[in-house]
């Protein structure tokens, strides 16, 4: 049992709230304000998962969101995966487990892959399991190398909420230099909002247990937070992660646990801002060497950060591996806190602060770590070429600052360059939007970072148009702010040893080599050959390691490599954050025809019909399965007399005295000749001489027109004629208005459809000389206004019932009525869909798939002879001038009568596996052929009448006969009645 | 998210709108006096500038005007937005 590594006094968390955790099964103790990392390190647990490749033990690495080590699960309450420890408050009552190891992160099977470590180096699986197929190993190395479980999905979910916000200033990060910025702002009188990740403000004062006015840091980040939530036009919010920097200002935010709402996890914010100061500080990086990822082995500035904000001291028996003299502060701070301290610093020069104190120090370079599964010593170099081994359980390193210029990068209006005498990448604005200040400007020390943030806060307040503020930094001592030069990993002994620069993906030195070596040498693909930068942590604390050690690898700096690209997210975001309570109808709203309730209430199941408007699939009826009934349906209409919801078509009005001449521009077929009260079927191509939809337009009078779309075309169909109508001949006298949702409709179907018409008392003549196919009638029935086309989708004699939505139910309920002695039925989607095939008439998005056109679907007889040009006839001619053998329409049934094609099917020469000479588009029972049928596009289809074809199925081949693609009415007869 | 700046609307989300794609030359008044390539440049070629390229979008959940607009894109910045079309006239 190790004795508690928590100080008697020290750090934010509240010591009156201690409470109790499992983790991997066993007890610990904690305060309430510790994250899952400090608590855990605060009991002594070094192992606290197993890494993602290899399965070599990890432990806490860093204090926040630079955390490359390794990821918890939450078990319970309110199972969680990847939960970061290092930025997870820990719950009272909570059990944690280890993830990527079994049973038990001290104890794990999977950990055998480090026998095989040197047979995976990078590109391994790229190169081992290509053949026969990746598919076949996938799942076996997704489960050894992977993260946490995904829980079931009927466990607990998040509650999250979506908020907008608009700042005149947004302040991304509280530490000095944020804190400054935002107090500039906020006293001149500017909305300000100030973001920081922690759960306290302060960032690197509180970490570091800086002095400011002779007093703890603290105090001053108190009165200043207080100050800032004193003021109306100010908001502040902890926890909550800046996580993209999009265009035009828009930034993400993820604030968890908001302390403004109980209950609620997440809220997801949008934060549009005029100006935003990036004060997101800087993250150290590290020194690799080998073996460097004993669990013991951690960043320095983090360790600073356990001591400072956690009262936690993560070993007692420290090594202090640093080339900056912030490393050399944490030194310092360890030994005032107890613990026995060794400093290894490279530098040649004189450090000031280490006089009168008695902290060994050796001019060298740690070389190697020594432990099986956690730290229990280093090996140290010295300058001379000796080495010493040297036992310790905390090895502390500090290789330098890396400026977070994520945001600022991914605003896309910065330019990134390496600096070399700060041995850095910095970003720097090209506009406006956004001032980088403090550590993320590559300015250390707090005094620095205060009088920069000062200095940022200015700048906006000028540019919003605000005078100058009577702000002024608070005394800070002078520091040691140098930082060394970078090294980016420590020459081994061994040659075979593992120097690891990506925690996270387990990439080595070595790994990096392999990838230079093998041709793989620009920075963004060995990235993708080698995964560095590609874990939990986006390369945070090892991209600059990999982009010097590839720079020296290649003999050039770090400015010629450059890096990788920046892009959102800056840290894990949940999903279900950015959801929000947006799933399902709430996100994508469903469109209801006034008629829905009648249809549901009347045994409806309803289907989509495109563009999310809702329309009876079948009406289900006692024992009846859902062929049944579409059969029962489609057979009612085909005897009696049917009645289906049209509401959902697409309907557009046209006005003016150039709609002749647009309709002839964006159609195959004449219109201009049209009179007033008939309509026509038309086909309408985009201009590549491809089907964009199809439908009838009435002609209403000499400079009115009505335009039916398909449901699901609507949108496409009213783009495309805007285009037109905008772009290509704004000179036109024509104007187009949808007026899809001003009209409900009811569309008689069937032989009695007349009988059923003339019960409802019209006050017009609906006989078929006074009202023949393709006419449009408007009139009563009863006291309803309608309007009457005679229209038909099904093969029947159809009349489409348009009236008010306001009458549709009223209207609905009369049909019903006046039918019953007709024997009516309402029908759904899939009974249009039978007849329609029976009928052989195309639908958009089976037939119509995009590659057809009007001749391959046996409707050339539509093209105009008498136009010169229409949308896609330049194209449509071209096309089939290099084309001449094409899919064609055609029928196909089945030689077995009962068998049924899967629609996509496709039709291969003797059904071989072959290149496809057509597929099948639409297969169904056909109740007036009493077999199966269905229709198809085949290659040279029409001269092939009678001959038998085949569909290549998974397990079988189904022969196909090819006949005419009508099955029912072929002379349409019926239609026309 | 862009903000567009709608002449008739003032500043709005880009969800308001909708964009049509690169602002080529509007249609030929008869495509049958091109040669076969020129029409096929017309109906797929379009230059996919890196830097200012002109745009046209469709305030289709706002005025309903269709706008040119000159956009950066590698750094999103709007150098102006112009009404065309009908509502331009």
């Amino acid at each position: 049992m190790i004795a508690s590594l928590r100080l008697p006094t020290g750090g934010l968390i509240d010591r009156a709230r201690p409470l109790q955790f499992t983790f991997d099964g066993r007890n610990h103790s904690g305060f309430a304000g510790d994250t899952i990392a400090s608590a855990l390190l605060s009991n002594g647990v070094r192992i606290v998962g197993r890494s993602f490749k290899l399965h070599r033990a990890r432990g806490i690495v860093g204090a926040a969101y630079e955390d490359a080590g390794v990821l918890v699960n939450r078990v319970s309450p309110r199972n969680a995966t990847n939960q970061s420890p290092t930025t997870t408050l820990v719950e009272d009552g909570a059990n944690y487990r280890s993830i990527n190891a079994w049973p038990s992160a001290k104890f794990d099977v999977g950990a055998i892959a480090q026998a095989f470590a040197p047979l995976l180096p990078a590109g391994f699986y790229y190169k081992t399991f290509m053949r026969p197929s990746w598919h076949l190993f996938e799942p076996f190395i997704r489960h050894a190398a992977g993260l946490g479980r995904v829980p079931a999905a009927d466990t607990w979910q998040p509650a999250s909420e979506n908020r907008y916000g608009h700042a005149d200033v947004l302040v991304v990060g509280a530490g000095p230099a944020g804190l400054m910025a935002a107090l500039t702002a906020a006293r001149a009188g500017f909305k300000v909002m100030l973001v920081d990740d922690a759960a306290w403000p302060g960032g690197r004062l509180v970490d570091d247990g800086v002095m400011l006015n002779d007093r703890p840091a603290t105090a001053w980040v108190q009165d200043v937070i207080v100050e800032l939530r004193s003021m109306p036009k100010v908001r502040v919010m902890s926890r909550a992660t800046v996580w993209g920097y999009h265009e035009h200002n828009l930034l993400t935010v993820i604030e968890r646990d908001p302390p403004d709402a109980r209950g609620l996890h997440f809220r997801h914010w949008k934060l549009r801002a005029k100006r935003v100061v990036i004060a997101t500080g800087a993250i150290e990086r590290s020194i690799p060497f080998a073996d460097n990822d004993r669990p013991g082995i951690m960043q320095a500035a983090a360790v600073g950060t356990y001591l400072g904000r956690y009262g936690v001291l993560c070993g007692r028996k420290a090594v202090v591996f640093t080339n900056t003299d912030s490393g050399l502060a944490v030194a310092l701070r360890l030994r005032a806190a107890g613990a026995e301290v060794t400093l290894v610093d490279p530098r040649p020069e004189p450090m000031a602060s280490l006089l009168d104190t008695n902290v060994a120090t050796v001019r060298g370079q740690v070389i190697a770590a020594h432990g099986g599964r956690r730290l229990s010593g280093v090996t140290i170099k010295d300058g001379s070429g000796a080495e010493r081994r040297h036992d310790c359980d905390l090895a502390a390193v500090s290789g330098g600052w890396n400026p977070a210029i994520h945001l600022a990068s991914q605003s896309r209006d910065a330019v990134v360059r390496w600096d070399e005498a700060r041995a850095t990448f910095v970003a720097e604005p090209r506009g406006t939007g956004f001032i980088i200040a403090g550590a993320a400007n590559a300015h250390y020390g707090t005094a620095a970072c205060l009088s920069d943030g000062l200095r940022a806060g200015q700048v906006c307040v000028t540019a919003l148009g605000g005078g100058t503020t009577d702000v002024v930094p608070p005394r800070a001592a002078d520091e040691d702010t140098s930082v060394g030069q970078g090294i980016w990993a420590v020459a081994p002994r061994n040659r075979h040893a593992k120097i690891f620069v990506d925690l996270a993906n387990d990439v080595t030195t070595a790994d990096l080599g392999l990838a230079v070596r093998e041709g793989f040498d620009s920075i963004e693909l060995v990235k993708r050959y080698t995964t560095a930068g590609m874990g939990v942590d986006q390369g945070k604390t090892g991209n600059t390691n990999v982009i010097g050690f590839i720079a020296a690898l290649k003999g050039e700096g770090p400015a010629s490599v450059g890096t990788t690209t920046f892009r959102p997210p800056f840290a894990p975001v949940e999903f279900g954050a950015i959801a929000g309570t947006r799933g399902g109808a709430r996100l994508y709203p469903w469109r209801q025809t006034p008629l829905a309730d009648w249809h549901v209430a009347n045994g409806a199941v309803m289907y989509e019909a495109g563009l999310r408007w809702q329309r009876p699939g079948y009406y289900r009826r006692a024992g009846e399965t859902f062929q049944q009934a579409a059969q029962r349906e489609a057979r009612t209409v085909r005897d009696a007399v049917g009645v289906y919801d049209g509401t959902p078509l697409g309907r557009f009005l046209f006005r003016g005295q150039g709609v002749p001449e647009l309709l002839d521009l964006l159609y195959v077929n004449d219109f201009a000749s049209l009179k007033a009260g008939r309509g026509r079927y038309g086909l309408m191509l985009t201009e590549d001489g491809l089907i964009l939809d199809d439908g009838v337009t009435f002609r209403l009078n000499s400079s009115t027109w009505l335009l039916h779309s398909s449901t699901g075309a609507a949108e496409r169909v009213l783009q495309h004629i805007e285009l037109v109508l905008n772009v290509h001949r704004p000179d036109l006298d024509a104007s187009v208005v949808p007026v899809t949702t001003a009209w409900a409709n009811a569309t008689l179907c069937g032989p009695k459809a007349r009988d059923v018409l003339a019960a409802l008392r019209p006050d017009f003549d609906c006989g078929p000389s006074a009202l023949p196919f393709m006419a449009l009638r408007e009139g009563k029935l009863g006291d309803i206004p309608v309007r009457v086309c005679r229209v038909s989708w099904t093969g029947e004699l159809s009349f489409e019932i348009n009236t008010s939505p306001l009458h549709a139910v009223d209207m609905w309920q009369r049909i019903i009525v006046a039918g019953k002695p007709f024997g009516i039925a309402p029908i759904g989607s899939e009974a249009n869909h039978i007849l329609r095939i029976e009928a052989g008439y195309i639908s958009t998005g089976h037939e119509v798939d995009g590659t057809a056109d009007v001749i391959d679907l046996g409707l050339g007889a539509m093209i105009s002879k008498n136009k010169r040009d229409f949308i896609g006839k330049r194209s449509m001619d071209l096309r089939r001038a290099g084309d001449p053998v094409r899919p064609e329409l055609v029928g196909l049934l089945p030689l077995d009568p009962n068998e049924s094609v899967p629609e996509g099917a496709p039709v291969t020469p003797l059904g071989a596996q072959a290149d496809q000479e057509g597929f099948v588009s639409a297969c169904v029972q056909s109740p007036a052929r009493g077999r199966i049928i269905s229709l198809g596009l085949l290659r040279n289809g029409r001269a092939r009448m009678g001959e038998t074809v085949h569909a290549r199925v998974y397990d079988r081949i189904i022969p196909m006969q090819v006949v005419a693609p009508v099955f029912h009415d072929a002379d349409r007869k019926r239609v026309k009645s | 998210m862009l903000l567009i700046e709608c002449p008739w609307c003032g500043t709005r989300p880009e969800g308001e709108f909708v964009c049509v794609g690169e602002a080529h030359p509007a249609r030929p008044a008869d495509p049958n006096a091109l040669s076969d390539a020129a029409w096929a440049d017309y109906v797929v070629m379009r230059e996919n500038r890196r830097g200012l390229h002109d745009e046209r979008w469709w305030h289709v959940r706002g005025c309903g005007s269709w706008l040119l607009v000159r956009r950066d894109t590698t750094t999103h910045a709007i150098e102006y937005v112009k009404m065309i079309g009908k509502a331009a006239q």
